[in-house]
Order: C-alpha cells, then structure tokens, then sequence
C-alpha cells in the first residue's frame, strides 16, 4: 500500500492540535470526557501499532501483548507510587523495561514457528493477572488491589485541564512513536523484517540475521505497547491485575485486524475502532434488551468475536486495506480499465500487506 | 500421608480432565494442523447447554448425554462452516478465527445465563463410594467415567472402519481421497468428536470448579501443557501428559503448603497454578518440543 | 472395444504455472496403456490431472461419465484406482489396515473377503507380513501393497504411476508379471506411467508420447517402439 498523503497527515495533526483548544467555544462538544475517550483511543492505537510491529510486519503471531503492556502499566505504577517519580519520567524507563522482556521472549520465540508461538504467548496472556497477583511481589503490585495514582497535571501552570493536557502529552507521544516506526519500517532493517515475514526460511539466506531481527523486533514490539501500558497507567490513574487478562490482547486483536495486518495507520483505526465499540457496548447491551426486548446483556466481546471471524472472510485486509482496494477499483472503473483489482492486492493475505505507510 | 494421598487422588481426578481437553486438542491437532484455542469455551458452553436441560427438568445423565450430542453437532457444524472455506488462508487468519470463536462462546454464555457463580450437581452419590478420606466420590467418578470415554475412542479408532478412515485422512489426507475417503467430512467428524470430548470434560469438572463462564481458562493452560508434554501429534501421550501434569500440579502446591507449613514461608501454592502451567509449556516449547511420544517434524524447504 | 477413459484437450495447472497444454488419449476397455515421456513431460500430472488433483480444463470421460471437477474421492468412488508416485502407502498402518481402508466404500462384505485371498494370492509375501507395519516394508513390497490396496477398490480402471521407482529390476520384472495377471484375470484396465519405457512398452498394448505437456506420438507398442525417435530418446538405441 502506498505511504499516507504527506498533506493529509500534516492536516489531521493539525487538527488533532487544534480541536481541545476549542474546549472553551464548544464545551459539550470538546468536553473533557471526550477527550479522555480520544486520549484512551491513543493509547489503544499506540499499543496496536506495537502489535502490528510484531505480527504484521515481522508474521511473528502474538497472543499475548496485554502482558506487555501489563509490564509497562505496572513499572510506571511502581515507579510512581514507590520512587516519586513523575510521570513522563516513567515513560523511558518502562520502554527499556519491556524491550528487555520483549527481546527475552524473543529468544526462546525464535524456536517456535507459527502456532507455537501463538500458543506460548496464549498461555503467557492466561498466567499473567497471576503472576501480578503473587504474594512475593504484593509489596510491590499492591496484590489484588492494584495501585491507585494521580493523574498528571498540566506543567508551568499551563491553563489546560488535566484531560487536555493528558490529551497533548498522549498525542506527542504517539505522534513520535508513529514518526520513529514509519522510519524504521522504510528502511533496510525494515525490509529485512518484512523478508523475514514473507520469506522466512529464505530470509536467512539472503543475508539477512534473522534471529537478531526477530527478537530485537520482539523487543520493540513490546516496548511500544508497553509504552502504551506505562501512559494508561497515568491515564487511568490505576493499575489492577484483572484488568490486564486475556481479554485485553483480544482488544489488540481486534484492532491489528480491523485496521489492517501490516498498515501503520491501520493500527491507528484500529485502537480508535476497539476503543468506540468497547465503549459502545453499554448502549448497545442497553439497546438489545430494551428494544428489541431480548433478555441478554450483549457484551462487546461478542461484537468483537463476530467481527473477527467475519473479517478474515470479508475483509482480511482490514478497514485500511479495504479502503484502498476500494479506492483503487474507483480509480480503474474512472479510467475505463478493468475494475479487477491487481493480483497482488486481490490476494488478501493479511501476512503479506506489502509496503508500510 | 493421608494428606498426600489426597492430593493424589485429586491431581488424578484433575488429569483425567486434563486429558480429556488434551486429547480434544491433539485430535484437532493431528486432523487439521491447527490448535484449537477455543476448545476450552466451547466446552464450557456444553456444560451450559447440560445445565439449562438440567433446570427444564432432565435429569443429570440425560442431560448429559443430550449435551455432549449437540456438542458434537455443533462441532460439525463449526467445522463445516466456519473452518472449511478457511482451508488455504494464513495461519494469522485461522488463529483469528480461533480467538473469535472463544470471545463468542465465552461472551454468549455469559449473556444467556450470567457471571454469577453457580453450582453444579454431582451425579455420584457423596455416600456410596470413594474410598474414606482419600478419593472422594466425585473424583473417582471422574476418572471412571473418562477412561470409559476414553477406552471407547480408543475402540472406535482402532477396529471401526469409521475409525481407521479418520486415521487415514488425518495421516495422509491425499491417499485417503484416492481410496475413496470423504477426507472433508472425516475432518468434520474429527471435530465433532473432539467437541464432543470436550463436552464430556466440561460437564465432569463443573462440580469442582462451579460453574461459570471463565472457568475453562486455567483448564485449558493445562491442556496445552499436558498436550505438549505428551506429544502435541500423539493423542495417546495426551492421555498420559494429562495424569502426569494433573498430579505434578497437585504435588507443586502440596509441596508449597508443606513447606509454608513448616518455615512459614510462602513459595508456591494453590495461587500459582497458571504460572506453572505456563512454565511447563516455555520448557516442553523449548528444550523438547516433541514431548515424551511425539516426533519432531522436520520441516521440508 | 469402446473406449473406457476418453481424454481430450486436457489443459492442467500448478497453480499459475500451466503443465499440460493440450493432452488426448483414449484408453480401451480391458486394454493397457502406456505414457511415456522424459522428466517433466507431464505424465504425473496427467494421472493426477484424472483424478482431479490439480486444476484443470478440458474433457475427460470414464465409462462415458464427465468427470471434470468432481472431487477427487467421488472420481475414485466410480472406481478409478491411482497408484501415486512414491506408493502412498499409509506408513503408519499395518498392511492389514491398509487393505482394509481400501475397502473401506465397499458394502459387499463376502466379496470383500473373497478379494482380500485372490489379493493375497497375487502376493503371497504380504500375506505373510499382514501385521508389519506398511512403513518398515521394503520398496518393493510397499509397492506391491500400494497395487493390492488399488485392487481391493475392485477398480474398473488402475492408474499407475511410475510403479518400477527404486525397485531392484527382478522385483520390477516380477510386479510387471502380476500387473499382466491382473489386468487378463480381474479384467482391470490399466495406464501406465513409466520412465522405463522399455517394460512398459513390452506390457502394454498402446504407447502415447508426452512431451512438455503435450501428445507428440501415439499408436500401438510395437509400431511405437520401432519408431526412430523414440529408440533414440527413450530406449537408447
């Protein structure tokens, strides 16, 4: 797929900059509870775009990235509960911090091919609230209850609120991390992974160190959404163990697909898409059972689920994969051609999306 | 001592559940080349399914029975359905399909009949047998009425002609077409078995574990584990792997209380569970990922 | 004889890659047939092709049914029987499991049995090793098995593919002798894929040459084995 628009992408951050500025012209509208639910889409679409790093770019299948960003929530947790450390000091730390467990994973991983490693990240998702939950660590985790934080404020007694400026803070943030993965995925070391993707046992062959791809991959994968984990931390102002469970890498899930297997912005649609139907789910629940007068209380995983299968049907490429082959067959049908779209594209393999944008 | 029998004769009733989900997931595994992450929600929608006759009336065995048919229709239909056109696509794409499958049994479940804890009967009287103290009714049911479960598979596979034509497509699903196999529906049926077995393990640990929607989550870590540790493409060494991490799981927590016990300090216990199951699984991936019967497939360039 | 196989203007397909570009045969009923051709001419394919084991287009006709992309074991149902390159065996069954499996669409029990001793009279050896597992056969027993698997299908036609493959050539020789009982006793129609085209055209009655996909000689054994082209090509002289 090509790369984004350079124009359109300097427009939507523009306006992502912008729009909280107008919080008070249009308060109902820029309220502080929609942008905290903007903030939590950030950090959705950061921890996806760790996820798509692994699986989409480097077909390195992980099950089990909420115990990446549990790391990451828990060690800024820790860092600000036990050290007094401020918050945005966290953020490196809790990067280093998982990109060694990321890369320690990584070296076993490399033993495993396929559905192996789909199922040790599986179990690893499965043991993780445990494992936080282990009485040798409770001094550290607070057990079972968690931590309870404070959420950051503003500096240099900026006039935002605390959502705002959570807001900016998630949105440099992210915009950094997008700008250093687009990068990364652009250059050789970016193509060596994506060969290591579509040509595995090849790959060696071609000169490429596949195992040092692989783990330093695995390893940056999971500082990302580990990044991801330490900046929920300060959002949500809360860690516990049950909330980092195996539900939380269906979400991630959920977004690599939807978005699109391999597409940076995907990864972006997609944190924004699990984060609305999770949130919608309430409504939804609410809209089943009164009415259409069904007496279940319809959860989002269920969405979720259809939606999964669904997709590997319908749209294997995800929202942004969907749209372009979209876009294209406009394009063709504009120009009089066939409006087939090319054989490459109309492949829909999600392991092989082709160039990164 | 009497301690430690017990915690024998539980790890054994837990590893006659473990083998059971085991031997569903090596089933899946040797027919379709695929491991069924879902195995665990769909078994505990059968136990759903036998609980909801049971409250409209039917008593447990029927219900029982009842339970695990529709279970293996449900299979079938999965198979046929929702697996089938997904034949040639990527693995990322069926793993996918796995994980939706669990969010949906899993979220279904808990939309149709709650999170509330329930409590599910016993079908095996508390007073009538079990040996004093040791192995409790219950527990001896279990392990009866899995190696029944089991002894029939076994019988089906090796003498039924049926049997022999699932063994046949799993092995070599290009020569069992040219003598004439229905390979397509040998898979389906392989499913529906699997689903069916599953069913069985569900509905015999309810009692143990109550009822409710995640409580096929550990059970299911433990599967893997007793898979893995068997042989993933040996159902036999499932069988086994299953007893064998049931009673090592049980040993590793009585060890823990013994030692906490004697020096008071907590090492490992009933808590830990998930962690050990997850160990055994980085090990068995890592240091022998055949298992104790399997073979390591050698990949062909 | 009419015609028990007609093939006409078969086309077959790797996925894109094109294999077989314009192949047509008849095979009489009751006779043997031969396709000979270099690695790579394309007889593989062309049995697979029967079979519907890769994609293909064009006409083939058994017993005057098409059968043209109907699944691979309803064709064998109508009673085709394929002898895959490398035997097929299934290795990790006994060679009992392995003939019981062949009859396994079979519903005439007694017949069954009854053809399981003719079977067992055309190879006495597997008799004796009915319990061995198919995989710790040698090469020619397996092939043997992989033959006496085919015939419990009561197959009206065998196909055969490369069947003298690493065999030590008194065991060739001896399989060709029972290929020829079978086919005169059992009244089984048999083609023949072979690179030794020597013993393959001293067993069949016709001859097809293949070459890069296509038919480029065809007529009874003896014309084609004296034909110059072929001396040269295929039987070294």
């Amino acid at each position: 797929m090509p790369a984004f628009p350079k124009k359109w992408l300097i427009a939507l951050i523009a306006l992502a900059v912008i729009v909280p500025l107008l919080q008070p012209l249009l308060p109902n509208l820029v309220s502080d509870y929609r942008l905290f639910l903007v903030s939590t889409m950030m950090i959705a679409a950061i921890a996806v775009l760790g996820l798509n790093l692994l699986t989409g770019f480097n077909g390195q299948i992980s099950l089990g990235h909420s115990a990446f960003y549990a790391v990451g929530a828990y060690t800024a947790a820790i860092l600000m509960d036990k050290l007094n450390m401020p918050y945005w000091a966290t953020l490196p730390i809790a990067a280093v911090v998982c990109f060694v467990v990321g890369y320690l994973f990584g070296l076993p991983a490399l033993k495993l091919e396929g559905h192996y490693l789909a199922l040790a990240t599986f179990a690893l998702a499965l043991a993780v609230p445990q494992i936080l939950k282990y009485k040798w660590l409770e001094d550290l985790t607070g057990g079972v209850q968690g931590i309870v934080l404070s959420k950051p404020e503003a500096p240099f007694g900026i006039p935002l609120s605390e959502d705002q400026w959570l807001y900016y803070y998630i949105l440099a943030v992210m915009v950094i991390l997008y700008w250093a993965a687009s990068n990364m995925l652009n250059s050789r070391s970016g193509r060596a992974m994506m060969a290591i993707r579509d040509y595995h046992i090849a790959a060696d062959t071609m000169g490429i160190d596949t195992a040092l791809y692989k783990t330093v991959t695995f390893g940056i994968s999971a500082a990302y959404t580990g990044i991801a984990g330490a900046l929920s931390a300060s959002a949500i102002a809360f860690v516990a163990p049950d909330s980092f469970n195996f539900f939380l890498s269906i979400k991630f899930l959920i977004g690599l697909v939807v978005g699109g297997v391999g597409s940076l912005s995907g990864s972006i649609v997609g944190g924004i898409f699990y984060v609305l139907v999770d949130n919608s789910a309430q409504a939804l629940s609410t809209f089943v059972k009164n009415d259409l007068g069904l007496p279940f209380d319809l959860s989002a995983y269920t969405v979720f689920g259809i939606l999964l299968i669904l997709l590997m049907y319908l749209m294997p490429m995800g929202i942004v994969g969907g749209v372009y082959i979209l876009f294209r067959r406009l394009q063709r049908a504009g120009r009089g051609g066939s409006t087939a779209a090319p054989a490459a594209v109309s492949q829909s393999r999600p392991a092989e999306a082709g160039k990164s944008h | 001592m009497e301690q430690f029998l017990q915690q024998l004769a539980s790890g054994l009733a837990n590893g006659a559940i473990y083998a059971c989900v085991a031997l569903a997931l090596v089933m899946i595994y040797v027919s379709t080349d695929h491991i069924n992450f879902a195995q665990g929600e769909m078994a505990m929608f059968s136990t759903y399914i036998s609980w909801q006759l049971m409250s409209w009336g039917l008593s447990f065995w029927v219900a029982f029975i009842l339970a695990v048919a529709i279970s293996f229709v449900f299979g079938v239909l999965i198979e046929r359905i929702i697996l089938r056109p997904l034949h040639n696509a990527p693995l990322l794409s069926v793993v996918v399909v796995f994980i939706g499958l669990l969010a949906i049994c899993n979220s279904v479940a808990g939309a149709i009949w709650s999170y509330l804890i329930k409590e599910y009967p016993s079908p095996f009287p508390k007073s009538s047998f079990g040996i004093a103290g040791v192995i409790g009714p219950h527990q001896l049911g279990v392990v009866l009425v899995t190696l029944i479960v089991l002894s029939l598979l076994f019988v089906f596979f090796r003498f039924t002609p049926l049997g022999l034509a699932m063994r046949a497509a799993a092995q070599n699903p290009q020569m069992a077409r040219l003598v004439g196999v229905r390979v397509d529906w040998m898979l389906a049926l392989g499913w529906g078995l699997a689903a069916a077995v599953g069913a069985v393990a569900g509905i015999m640990v309810a009692h143990i574990v109550y009822l409710d929607p995640n409580m096929m989550g550990g059970i299911l870590l433990y599967a893997f584990a007793s898979a893995l540790v068997g042989g993933i493409g040996n159902p036999g060494g499932a069988v086994v792997g299953g007893f064998i991490v049931g009673v090592l799981e049980n040993m590793v927590a009585f060890t823990g209380n013994q030692i906490e016990k004697a020096t008071g300090v907590y090492i490992i216990g009933n808590g830990e569970k998930l962690t050990v199951a997850l160990i055994i699984v980085i090990f068995v991936l890592t240091v022998k990922p055949a298992g104790l019967f399997g073979r390591v497939v050698v990949k062909r360039v | 004889m009419p015609s028990l196989l007609e093939v006409k203007g078969l086309k077959a397909f790797y996925g894109q890659t094109q294999s077989l570009y314009d192949v047509g045969f008849d095979i009489p009923d009751g006779g043997i047939t031969t396709l000979l051709g270099a690695n790579g001419a394309g007889k593989t394919t062309t049995l697979r092709a029967i079979c519907n084991m890769v994609r293909t287009e064009g006409a083939i006709r058994f017993a005057g049914k098409d059968v043209v992309g109907m699944a691979t074991e309803e064709i064998v149902r109508l009673r085709i029987a394929h002898v895959p390159e490398g035997r097929g065996t299934f290795t990790t069954m006994t060679v009992d499991e392995n003939l019981r499996i062949a009859a396994y669409t079979r519903r005439d029990k007694a017949e069954v049995a009854a053809e399981r001793d003719r079977v067992f009279g055309y190879f006495p050896r597997l008799k004796e090793r009915i319990q061995q597992q198919a995989g710790t056969l040698s090469g020619g027993e397996q092939q043997m098995l992989a033959i006496a698997r085919a015939l419990m299908l009561k197959p009206r036609l065998m196909l055969l593919d490369e069947p003298s493959f690493g065999l030590a050539p008194l065991i060739v020789v001896e399989i060709f002798r029972i290929l020829r009982r079978i086919n005169e006793e059992e009244k089984v129609s048999i083609l023949l894929v072979e690179q030794n085209a020597a013993l393959a055209l001293e067993l069949a009655s016709h001859a097809y040459v293949l070459e890069t996909g296509r038919v480029v000689m065809s007529g009874p054994s003896d014309v084609v084995k004296n034909d110059e082209n072929v001396r040269k090509s295929y039987l070294g002289y």
